[in-house]
């Protein structure tokens, strides 16, 4: 590692050692509120108490203090189970609609020969920067008047709508960096359309697609206000049912479920980090 | 892994948004059509694109639009008492209409009651004009005994409302089809008897504080957003790979992360008997009853808000900083400038558009923000979102609801075209 030589070079406080340790401590302050918040979560889920801080005893490292119970409850708990099991399905079926129509799009979006890229991409894109209240209250009275609100299918829709916008950015990005020619090397070598989209370019674009998959989940298991306008009891989710622990009676089951969660959030990251890095080789 | 792809990728196009736009990647693709296209190559990609076109516009965009007619169409009243309205019309709007508008309405509200309307009825003229839901509820009730008139009599006696003009002006205003009258509240304003827009009543105002506090509140997470990611985003372009794609994990697991988990922490490191509290105490700063008031108020929303937004601004500074060769500002340096003029007229530059794509995207996001100040806002936190979610879950003014939801959504479309122009939309990047 060369550390010594990079930030000496290209610090505009260089050789001002004050104000080089006060930019660094500086960006040690942000990136500890940036992650701290998330982080002191998983110690305190392991409360004995049903307290939302540590207490003496866990402080002083006392066996008795630490325990396992919100983990019991949350996994004993037959709402939270009927939650995971509804974010599941939910999640899924939105995942593999947004996934396939998605990575379809960006294919015809990437073809300089689209008309009206700019407008049809922009209309694409829109569910994500919709604020979601907005969303949320127009697909309540729309769905509503199909009898879609309260049912599986109505959620599974409107997820798979706001998820897309995640799958065309990812594909489209990773089309930029797709070579043609290996397309039209294929297609002159006798593989009709399909053929060379299925043997050649879905292989070389599969991070992409991956990832923009992932993407469209997460966002489908951590929505939770289309679920508040249009769930009824029967379609609580995971994020659904999060929210009326934090409203009502907060219990530091929360806090057992929240770390389940950042688990699933790290891999996702994970994931999708290690996929870009193979897409860019 | 010896760099992170976002570097290579932004080295490619030095000074430019955030990411490779699609379909310029090989220019020559356009030139040389496939051998033996069945399609014209314009419509294969259009066909391409239409499934999801056709999906996006019936499950997102319909609702979208749905809910725009609502915020100006609402044809209950109309419905159900369309003779009535019929005459109004031909009245001039002083004094009190003739027998015969009151013969009508007493059939048409004794009818309203048997379909069972008159509840809906009764409460879109209530919105108009407060305190006219028990004239409608209770002229119902007691007409049935009611044989023969005259009318006005009748239910003048019945409740003393009838007998005044505003009443009928507001029932005539409730019966158009047609109106503005949700957009002008939620711009708290009216139209006054003469039919002249006017300010509500000063106790009456809301919304406009709630639409100027929801621009304050987002114009200062996005200046504080920038203030502290601005540095760390050059921390991370500039440090050795190895150390970049740690530091960049720190940034994308909040971005990651549920935002109820997010939520969830700050409640419990700023609640009364939370964390932070607790060691304020415990390290003397301030007394067991000095306990800070850091969440369910203003504080709570500002501060949530941040840290959920900041990654979207760190993400796209990096991405243009880490494409600005780092001899630029040594060699400033060399040839005389002090590191600030070589910060601010050689690095700053090169950043703006970073800079312009991270705070219009924070911008965007946090002018609709509505589940971080719906948990942690308490009542002073609240912005127009959560005013939306009040109309539609608590007092059932869905038009109300929908106007100003259309309000937001014409602020935020707005920004949305800016964004487009500035930015491009297609150089949009995730984590």
């Amino acid at each position: 590692m060369t550390t010594t030589t990079t930030t000496t070079t290209t610090t505009p406080t260089a050789g001002h050692g004050f104000w080089r340790i006060a930019y660094s401590g500086f960006c040690a302050i942000v990136f500890a509120f940036l992650v701290a918040p998330i982080l002191v979560i998983v110690p305190l889920s392991f409360n004995a108490e049903p307290y939302f801080t540590f207490t003496e005893g866990m402080l002083r490292l006392d066996a008795d203090a630490w325990s396992l119970r919100w983990y019991r409850q949350i996994v004993e708990d037959e709402e939270w189970s009927r939650a995971l099991a509804n974010s599941l399905l939910i999640g899924v079926s939105a995942t593999v609609l947004a996934t396939a129509l998605g990575t379809l799009a960006a294919l015809g979006l990437s073809n300089p020969a689209m008309p009206a890229r700019r407008f049809a991409t922009g209309l694409l894109i829109s569910p994500m920067v919709t604020p979601v209240i907005i969303s949320a209250a127009g697909m309540f009275f729309f769905y509503s008047n199909l009898g879609l609100a309260q049912t599986h299918l109505g959620l599974i829709l409107a997820h798979a709508a706001l998820g897309t916008p995640f799958v065309v950015i990812t594909v489209t990005a990773t089309l930029a960096g797709y070579d043609q020619n290996l397309s039209r090397a294929a297609a002159s070598m006798g593989a009709g359309p399909l053929t060379v989209f299925r043997r050649v370019q879905l292989p070389l674009i599969a991070p992409g697609v991956i990832s923009g998959g992932i993407f469209a989940f997460a966002a489908s298991f951590d929505e939770v206000v289309v679920v508040l306008f249009m769930g009824g009891i029967e379609q609580r989710t995971i994020p659904r049912q999060m929210w009326s622990g934090i409203r009502e009676e907060i219990s530091p089951a929360i806090l057992a479920v929240a770390v389940f969660l950042i688990v699933f959030a790290v891999l996702f990251l994970l994931t999708v980090e290690w996929l870009r890095r193979r897409n860019a080789r | 892994m010896s760099e992170h792809p976002e570097q290579q990728a932004g080295r490619s196009r030095p000074g430019l948004g955030s990411g490779p736009p699609p379909g310029h990647s090989r220019p020559d693709s356009t030139s040389d059509p496939r051998p033996g296209p069945r399609f014209d190559p314009r419509l294969r990609a259009a066909l391409l694109v239409l499934p999801l076109l056709v999906f996006v516009g019936v499950t997102f965009l319909a609702p979208l639009a749905n809910m725009l007619v609502r915020s100006v169409y609402d044809p209950v009243v109309a419905d159900a008492l369309p003779e009535t309205l019929d005459r109004l019309r031909a009245w001039d709007g002083e004094g009190l209409p003739d027998e015969s508008v009151y013969e009508t309405l007493a059939r048409e509200i004794l009818a309203a009651r048997e379909d069972r309307t008159l509840g809906q009825v009764a409460t879109r003229v209530n919105r108009v004009q407060s305190g006219l839901r028990s004239a409608f509820t209770r002229t119902a009730r007691r007409l049935r005994n009611v044989d023969e008139g005259p009318w006005s009599d009748a239910m003048t006696g019945i409740h003393a409302a009838w007998g005044e003009t505003g009443t009928w002006r507001a029932l005539r205003e409730a019966g158009d089809r047609y109106t503005s009258r949700h957009y002008l509240n939620a711009l708290d304003l009216q139209r006054d008897p003469a039919g002249f827009i006017a300010f509500q009543p000063e106790d009456r105002r809301i919304y406009l504080f709630l639409l100027w506090r929801t621009l304050l509140v987002s114009l200062g997470v996005t200046a504080l957003c920038l203030l502290i990611g601005y540095p760390v985003a050059r921390l991370i372009a500039h440090a050795p790979p190895r150390r970049a794609n740690l530091l960049l994990i720190l940034v994308l697991v909040p971005f990651w992360t549920s935002l109820l988990v997010r939520t969830t922490s700050w409640i419990v490191l700023l609640q009364n008997q939370g964390v932070l509290n607790d060691m304020l105490v415990f390290l003397g700063v301030i007394g067991d009853d000095g306990r800070l008031a850091m969440i369910y108020n203003m504080t709570g929303t500002f501060v949530a808000m941040t840290h959920v937004l900041l990654p979207f601004m760190v993400l796209p500074l990096y991405s243009v900083m880490s494409a600005i060769p780092r001899v630029q500002t040594s060699a400033a340096e060399s040839l005389g400038a002090s590191p600030w003029q070589s910060f601010w007229r050689v690095y700053w530059p090169q950043t703006l558009p970073g800079v312009g794509a991270g705070s219009l995207l924070v911008f965007i996001l946090a002018i609709g923000y509505y589940i971080t100040p719906a948990l942690v806002g308490g009542s002073t936190g609240q912005l127009i979102s959560n005013m939306i979610a009040f109309h539609m879950q608590s007092s059932l003014n869905w038009s109300l609801a929908a106007a100003l939801g259309g309000i937001l959504l014409v602020c935020v479309a707005g920004l949305y075209v800016l964004y487009d122009r500035l930015v491009g939309i297609e150089r949009m990047r995730l984590g």
